[in-house]
């Protein structure tokens, strides 16, 4: 077996070489429930982790803890070693219900955030332009929300994660409410896009296939209260053609270990 | 309870509203706004007397004569128009122009046909609510999930049973709103047909106080009448609260 | 206040329910030509000596607007409405923002306003004219009465209600208050608005209506009153029918303003 398994249990990890979001200690509790407790995770420069779990294991709110959209009731969050607890300019959100505005075109919600930024109309929509095609939403600018179907929509939130040029992108899960075929290409093309893109990816998700499949880090949480079980790094090549991979031994081979370990969480 | 949490901060302001009348009251700023406590003593002594009981039976019988035909007709009608396409094409345009229009301007119609009676009043009431009743009837109707027919059809239910068993019990969360709607309309039409008419219940009332600017009396009617038309939709809302743990399972 | 958080699925499922006017021409005018016919036969049989035909109400309708008499009173009934409905647009709108916006307004106003829009507030006519005498003052003032309560809730509970992932996405984009505001709530809450707007114009022709039955005999309640002192029925008639075919094309009139200016995203649907 390739994959490496970094560790186990909720001891401390040092530090990589580069790590672009520090996280120390975060715990955070919902009344008398304790959804996540101190949490330390590195996540590496130009890589995409995830955040992998059963529902309960506080991956979403670790994801908005990062974002600052949630207060950690105790514990930090660093980007590039400065400390934040509100949303910031580095972070950008993708989010699991797509946000878009119903009353805006796709153009108006891709550069809505350099919009909020004050940037000037031609400007920010053409580098909004830019992004919906690099995304694969070339000619839609002008179309709806309403008109695109689930994955479209998705596309138009990514794109407008880019547009703002932050160097950290948060995903939650993303593809959640995107059907099944939908689902594969846009993996595919978030592959693609990762590569060109040279951004920092942190994406939470419940499917142990899809984690596996597109990440180069994958951070495994148990529930109740939420706590890293395991990191794991699949040493998956992804220049191959995507069909194989999913015919990959590797790739089956971690995808098995990964529900072995949780399934113990499984009711 | 929840409506507890909410209903103690609304109680509250509008104890803070009591008081703001009672002082303007008290200075006599408005002539025609008598304090509070005036108007609450003129409430104790009204309620006393024969022609309030009177007038309270008149337009309490006709409010629940009209209620009672609105439902009668306006469930149907609505069932009717959510099953029936041509039923729905052909009056639809008409329960929604009726729905929002200016009604008042038809009480004088209703008191030529009618006379200056009770009748009227009763259709006053009827025309103001049974629209709403049809409108929601018919969105509840429409609402009720193809499967759930056709589960009671595979079932072998009569037509009778599947109107009966599974369409009026599946829309019922809307009906109830829709008649919850159509009560607060109901006192409206009440309220407005009887001032229009003038010489029946709570319009006479309203006339003689009014004109012999007899205000603390006059205010205090109308809290009368607002405290019943608060209670009314706040009964109909708990009976809505009862069906709502199916309405929320659908 | 579960109450009103009711009351706002009335209005939303009032605009709702107006899918009847996507159906086919030919439909509508079947339901028109059933009415009128319906309408017809009754006035033959006849069902009452008041209940004219619906040829002579037509044919009254005309004379109406020839002599001038019906234009004439439009213009002394609509002043007073256009006046109120947009002091109440304006003024209900604000108030509403305000209160879903702000705690302490909320607690304040909004109780009032839902009394308002649950009791029968036409009582309070009669009482404005004693204030106001019987001119426009008392007029506009009556439709007031009757459209603010509608359109401050609509407003209120539009804007308390807004899409929560909305408002997360515009903070993570470091979005402002006022840019939350500006571009996200009032936009989504905008559909409920307009629906409060539209009830707030139906709430004011009854108002106006009331008014000028009740207490000032002038305009179109004032026709109506003279027409049936007269027993002239088919006059009456068509006076009543020409408010309430005016009152329905204006709400059709304002939605369709609504989905040209504000609603691209429904245009081409």
């Amino acid at each position: 077996m390739r994959a490496t398994v970094l560790r186990n249990g909720p001891s401390p990890v040092s530090a990589s070489a580069d790590s672009i979001v520090e996280v120390r200690g975060v715990s955070k509790y919902y009344g008398s429930v304790e959804a996540l407790r101190s949490i330390d995770l590195d996540f590496p420069r130009g890589k995409l982790t995830s955040l992998l779990g059963p529902s309960g294991c506080g991956k979403t709110t670790l994801l908005k803890i990062i974002a600052g959209l949630i207060t950690a009731d105790a514990g930090t969050i660093a980007i590039d070693g400065k400390y934040v607890s509100t949303p910031g300019p580095e972070r950008a959100f993708v989010f699991q219900d797509f946000a878009l505005m119903p009353w805006a075109t796709v153009l108006r919600n891709v550069a809505f955030g350099l919009e909020l930024r004050g940037m000037d109309k031609t400007k920010r929509e053409n580098i909004a332009r830019h992004y919906i095609d690099e995304v694969g939403l070339a000619g839609f600018g002008d179309k709806y929300p309403h008109e695109l179907s689930g994955g479209m929509r998705q596309r138009v939130g990514l794109a407008r994660a880019l547009s703002v040029d932050a160097d950290v992108l948060l995903l939650d899960e993303p593809f959640s409410a995107v059907d099944e075929q939908n689902r594969r290409k846009f993996q595919e093309d978030l592959i693609r896009l990762r590569t060109n893109q040279n951004k920092t990816f942190i994406f939470v998700t419940h499917s142990i296939e899809e984690a596996v499949y597109i990440s180069d880090r994958i951070v495994l949480l148990s529930p109740r209260p939420g706590r890293v079980s395991q990191v794991i790094e699949p040493q998956i090549d992804r220049s191959v053609d995507p069909e194989r991979i999913h015919r990959d031994k590797h790739y089956l081979d971690t995808v098995e270990e990964i529900w072995q370990g949780l399934k113990q969480y499984v009711e | 309870m929840t409506l507890f949490g909410y209903r103690v901060p609304m109680m509250a302001s509008l104890l803070v509203w009591c008081l703001i009348w009672e002082i303007i009251g008290r200075a006599h700023l408005v002539f025609l706004l008598p304090p509070l406590s005036e108007v609450l003593a003129a409430a104790v002594h009204l309620v006393q007397t024969a022609s309030w009981q009177n007038a309270t039976i008149t337009t309490l019988r006709a409010f629940v004569m009209g209620m009672a035909l609105s439902i009668l007709f306006g469930v149907p009608l609505g069932i009717l128009m959510g099953r029936v396409k041509i039923a729905d094409d052909l009056l639809g345009m008409w329960v929604n122009i009726f729905s929002s229009a200016p009604l008042s301007a038809l009480v004088p119609v209703l008191m030529i046909l009618f006379g200056f009676g009770e009748r009227t009043i009763v259709a006053a009431v009827f025309l103001f609510a049974i629209w709403i009743i049809v409108l929601d009837t018919r969105a509840g109707v429409r609402h009720i999930s193809p499967s759930l027919v056709e589960m009671a059809r595979s079932y072998g239910a009569s037509r009778r049973a599947l109107y009966t068993k599974v369409i009026l019990l599946a829309a019922l969360p809307e009906i109830l709103a829709g008649i919850r709607l159509g009560l607060i309309r109901g006192v409206k039409g009440v309220v407005i047909g009887q001032l229009l008419v003038a010489i029946v219940g709570y319009g006479a009332l309203f006339e003689t106080f009014s004109r012999n600017f007899r205000m603390a009396e006059f205010w205090a009617l109308t809290i009368i009448l607002f405290a019943f038309a608060l209670l009314v939709a706040q009964l109909i809302e708990q009976a809505e609260a009862k069906v709502e743990y199916y309405a929320g399972a659908r | 206040m579960e109450n009103s958080l009711r009351a706002e699925r009335g209005a939303v499922s009032l605009a709702s329910h107006s899918g009847w006017r996507d159906q086919s021409i030919l439909l509508r005018f079947m339901s028109i030509a059933l009415f009128a016919g319906a309408w017809e036969i009754a006035g033959r049989i006849p069902v009452s000596f008041a209940f004219p035909t619906f040829s002579d109400t037509m044919v009254a309708f005309v004379k109406l607007v020839a002599d001038g008499s019906l234009p004439t009173a439009y213009l002394s009934t609509l002043q007073p409405l256009l006046l109120g409905v947009v002091l109440s647009a304006f003024l209900g709108v604000g108030l509403g923002t305000l209160c879903g916006l702000w705690r302490a307004g909320e607690w304040l106003l909004i109780p009032v306003f839902i009394v308002l829009q649950a009791a029968p507030v036409a009582a309070f006519i009669p009482m404005v004219t004693f204030i106001y005498g019987i001119g426009m003052t008392a007029k506009t003032l009556a439709v007031m009465i009757l459209a603010l309560p509608v359109i401050v809730l609509n407003t209120y509970k539009a804007v308390r209600n807004v899409n929560e992932s909305l408002l997360v996405m515009c903070r993570s984009f470091l979005g402002t208050r006022w840019q939350t505001v500006a571009k996200i709530i009032l936009p989504d809450a905008s559909p409920v608005i307009f629906a409060g707007l539209r009830l707030g114009v139906a709430a004011g022709f009854v108002g106006v209506v009331l008014a000028e039955l009740l207490i000032t005999p002038t305009g179109i309640g004032d026709l109506i009153t003279f027409h049936r002192s007269r027993a002239d029925y088919a006059e009456m008639y068509a006076t009543i029918g020409s408010i309430i075919a005016l009152s329905t094309l204006t709400l059709i009139v304002l939605q369709w303003i609504e989905i040209r200016l504000f609603r691209p995203e429904k245009r081409g649907a």
